[in-house]
């Protein structure tokens, strides 16, 4: 199997289409990757002449940031727009500043939006490649694949894992491309978090669904914490930071339900002592770091792969 | 067994059988002691994929003549590739692994066949990224010609004539279930899945 | 003028008819049927292999004049509606300004008037500036010629109102639609809650937003009194509550779409997020909408109404979440009905019939609705065997926007007859 066979795809949109040997392929590139940011010199001439966009309407310093330094690790060309500066503020719509940045002739398009299918939208209308990058609370595929590259790194393998995934589900773009990849590759997911934050029809996925964070955590290999934003408590949603913390938050105490060698994930940016208690952060059982890491090799690799995507496609 | 081309065997030219490809090897191993004068300070690095067991078997015969274990390497070029704005699809990229750092090492790049100079060219533009060796040089089993770069061999096993359209194929025991080399006519080969292997650039 | 339409399969539900009988139109009215009629000197127009049945009344659409002409005016939509077969459309209030007094609905009738290919009925305004606070000048509007009252686009949210509505509108005969939608708990909401809303992330519009607006208003209806009619019915509980309230007698009624009988909530998947899937309120599950079709059948659905909401394509071709609600329906709604649900085999051709004009000719007490000798002589006919594939850019309509774009049906409007006169379209 090799990424050739895997890979023929213009646009990363989301894990739901993807195939376990795509997936398969982007991990596995990605773990080659993960050494040019171990060298001295960080930087392989591949995208040498690629131009990629990176069109944020919505604020993210860490992901932003990660595929930007993916992209200057592979050479390529890059430029940011961000919503402050874009024309959207000026009122001009989605298409209209996609079929401007086309006639700039991009390669690829990274694109985070507050609306779900905003990269749809764009893939629909361009021939550049287009990265989903966070879309609403729909998909936030890098993410999951980040998360699944360190899952494997220490556990060596998804197949057979059983892992929780804590907090709010109902507005996490994490939690749907994880479940969507996680049980594509074979591990068994809970999802667990207060009723008022679960949508329904969540087993439909193919996730167990759980209202107790005991429950959700016993006998996991793998747990990942999720944000809790924090004005989701003037919409009914939790009546208390206080309250949320004793019913779902991750301290050490806690943690003892789950198999000792557990590992703890958190997509960022943590909120100390809301969903996870400082102690687990910080712990040895906490890979948070690594995931940071794995975000630029799994990117890069992502960026490689459409790359090669398009010239075949052209 | 290595998957054998398409083809009937009168069409293959055997180049070196496995006694004779042992035979060059140890003369490879040899040249590259003496020309160094000793082992100090050296680092082999196969270049992926069939430059990597020409390594170790270099080193194993280094470590049966001196005794000494040289540090090896493996390289991926796929990412300095200067084709990539031309071919269909990019080409899966292999982790690339170095002992430790090249600086001041006296790096042999090692490949199985050298053809066109591009995989070399490619190989040092990598290197440099990783370090500054006091020296590199190129060893090589089979040297086929048709170069389209200023690059030449230090250390050569074999020099073939080839067209420009033939497949060297080389096999390795640790690889491919025995040594030897042979040159495939391209309408012989075209559908042998090995040959991919055997390109050399 | 004498008009005979003639060698058709006559199809009239109120009279019981379905077969080959020719049609005599006379001074507007409807003179004879029969099943061969010989009218010396009359312009006869030739029915064979067509189905000939009362005007078709689309009782839900908007026509977005005055104050939206680029959406859609009132001679473009009725150029749409007479070339999807219909001889009359009911156009909602939510106009700029509202019609919410006899000046809006003066003009739409005068516009109607002038260039109309279908008669227009204007539903007015339930509360002034539909802004659910005071009552509207109902009976003047009823005066002025308006045949419903309708915050539709909004729902009478305040239940106070309400049935303030229902007790005023009482004094003028006039039903009450109702868009049934609690406004809090469907905030944000811009698809169906359910499994597709969690899969895709966008926030849920869930069926009970729209129960509980008909439970209430139902129980209003219980103690006040007052023709209660709910539009765009799309949820299985929602009908239940229709039905029941049917059972107890209570002049209860309701409207269903095409496009909830046709498609689900899936769509929007399928269709990468396409804006032209979105309405209000939203497509449904399968259940919701087995559900509908059920009740087109058993009885409990009084009209299929398309609820034509055109929007413009820069309006549409935006991010879903931000796109407008509303799908366009006046050129589909023949083909597709008659193609998926009938020749399907879920209903009769009586029955659809029924469902598209005498079912809204009876709700909204406008003339129209049968062929009885003497009624007013609108007339639809159109080709059941014909393919019609629903191409947008041949829409007669301002708009685009349909779900529906590509679909290939058999059933196919031919012509319409107004008052006796065949309503001549310009070319294009």
């Amino acid at each position: 199997m090799t990424a050739d066979a895997q890979w023929s795809r213009k646009d990363l949109l989301g894990i739901a289409d993807l195939s376990a040997g795509e997936i398969g392929a982007i991990l596995d590139t990605a773990e080659s990757f993960r050494e040019v940011s171990a060298r001295p010199i960080k930087k392989v001439p591949t995208l040498r002449g690629k131009t990629v966009v990176n069109l944020f309407f919505e604020p993210s310093t860490r992901t932003r940031s990660s595929f930007e330094i993916a992209q200057k690790r592979l050479s390529a060309d890059n430029i940011n727009f961000s919503i402050s500066d874009s024309a959207l503020s000026k009122g001009e719509s989605l298409v209209d500043t996609a079929l401007n940045l086309q006639a700039m002739q991009p390669d690829l398009i990274v694109i985070r939006h507050a609306h779900a299918g905003a990269p749809q939208m764009l893939a629909r209308r361009l021939q550049a490649g287009v990265i989903n990058a966070g879309d609403g609370a729909h998909e936030h595929p890098t993410q999951a694949l980040l998360d699944a590259l360190t899952i494997r790194q220490h556990k060596g393998t998804l197949a057979g894992l059983k892992v929780a995934i804590v907090g709010d589900i109902e507005h996490s773009r994490v939690v749907r491309s994880n479940i969507h990849l996680l049980t594509r590759m074979g591990s068994e997911v809970t999802v667990a978090g207060p009723r008022t934050m679960m949508p329904v029809g969540m087993d439909k996925l193919g996730a167990r669904v759980a209202y107790d964070l005991e429950e959700a955590i016993a006998g996991a290999d793998v747990i990942m914490m999720l944000r809790i934003q924090l004005e989701r408590q003037t919409r009914m949603l939790f009546p208390s930071i206080r309250e949320y913390f004793l019913l779902f938050g991750l301290t050490l105490a806690r943690l003892a339900a789950a198999r000792e060698d557990a590992i703890i994930l958190h997509p960022g940016p943590m909120n100390r002592g809301v969903e996870i208690a400082s102690e687990v952060a910080d712990g040895e059982r906490s890979v948070i770091l690594e995931q940071v890491a794995n975000g630029v090799a799994v990117r890069m690799a992502v960026m490689y792969l459409l790359s090669g995507a398009q010239r075949g496609a052209a | 067994m290595p998957p054998v081309a398409e083809g009937t065997v009168a069409d293959r030219r055997t180049i070196l059988d496995a006694e004779q490809m042992q035979r060059v090897v140890r003369r490879m191993a040899g040249e590259i002691v003496d020309r160094n004068g000793g082992v100090e300070d050296l680092m082999f690095i196969g270049i992926r994929t069939r430059g990597v067991p020409l390594a170790e078997s270099l080193a194993r015969e280094i470590r049966e003549m001196e005794g000494a274990d040289i540090p090896r390497g493996v390289l991926d070029i796929n990412l300095y590739r200067d084709d990539l704005s031309t071919v269909a699809r990019y080409p899966v990229v292999k982790e690339t692994r170095l002992p430790g750092t090249l600086d001041d090492r006296i790096v042999v790049l090692c490949d199985d066949v050298l053809f066109t100079g591009r995989t070399i060219r490619a190989a040092l533009d990598a290197l440099v990224d990783y370090g500054r060796p006091r020296s590199v040089r190129l060893a090589v089993l089979i040297d086929r010609g048709l170069r389209e770069l200023p690059i030449q061999p230090d250390i050569v096993g074999r020099t073939v004539e080839t067209a420009r359209d033939e497949l060297v194929e080389v096999r390795f025991a640790q690889t491919d279930g025995e040594d030897g080399v042979e040159v495939i006519p391209h309408d012989g080969s075209a559908a042998g899945p090995a040959a991919g292997a055997a390109e050399g650039d | 003028m004498r008009l005979l339409v003639r060698g058709g399969r006559l199809v009239d539900p109120t009279q019981d008819l379905d077969g080959p009988f020719d049609l005599l139109v006379e001074d507007g009215v409807v003179a004879a049927i029969d099943g061969r009629i010989d009218a010396a000197g009359a312009t006869v127009r030739d029915a064979d292999g067509l189905v000939v049945t009362p005007g078709w009344i689309d009782m839900h659409v908007h026509l977005r004049e005055p104050g939206q002409e680029y959406k859609e005016t009132v001679k473009s939509g009725t150029l749409a509606a007479a070339a999807g077969g219909f001889t009359a459309v009911a156009c909602m209030a939510n106009t700029v300004p509202v019609n919410d007094n006899p000046s809006v609905t003066e003009h739409i009738l005068k516009e109607a008037a002038r260039h109309g290919f279908a008669r227009v009925y204007p539903i007015g305004a339930a509360s002034k500036g539909q802004r659910g606070e005071e009552l509207a000048e109902i009976g003047e509007m009823v005066a002025a010629g308006v045949v419903a009252v309708s915050d539709d686009g909004y729902p009478v949210a305040n239940p106070a109102l309400m049935r303030r509505v229902l007790e005023y509108a009482r004094h003028f005969d006039v039903p009450v639609i109702q868009h049934a939608q609690d406004l809090e708990l469907t905030a944000g909401g811009v698809m169906h809650e359910g499994e597709w809303s969690t899969r895709l992330g966008l926030p849920g519009w869930p069926g009970a937003g729209e129960d509980i607006i008909v439970a209430r208003d139902v129980l209003l209806a219980e103690d006040y009194g007052g023709r209660y009619h709910v539009a765009h019915l799309s949820t299985a509980r929602a009908l239940g509550l229709v039905r029941r309230a049917k059972e107890q007698g209570l002049a209860v009624t309701c409207e269903v779409t095409p496009h909830h009988l046709l498609l689900t909530d899936e769509l929007i998947a399928t269709s990468e997020f396409s804006p032209n899937a979105k309405m209000n309120p939203p497509l449904r599950g399968e259940s919701d909408r087995r559900a509908l079709l059920a009740g087109l059948a058993d009885g409990t659905v009084d009209a299929i109404a398309s609820d034509h909401a055109p929007h413009h394509p820069d309006e549409k071709d935006v991010e879903f979440s931000l796109a407008p609600f509303g799908v366009i329906g006046l050129e589909t709604n023949l083909g597709l009905c008659y193609d998926r649900l009938v020749r399907s085999g879920i209903l009769t051709l009586p029955r659809l019939v029924e469902l598209f004009s005498s079912g809204p000719a009876r709700l909204l007490g406008v003339p129209g609705g049968t062929l009885r000798v003497g009624a007013v002589a609108d007339v639809t006919l159109f080709d059941p065997d014909a393919e019609l594939t629903v191409e947008p850019a041949a829409f007669r309509s301002k708009s685009r926007n349909t779900p529906f774009a590509g679909w290939t049906v058999r059933g196919r409007a031919v012509g319409t007859i107004v008052g006796g006169r065949p309503v001549e379209l310009p070319a294009g």
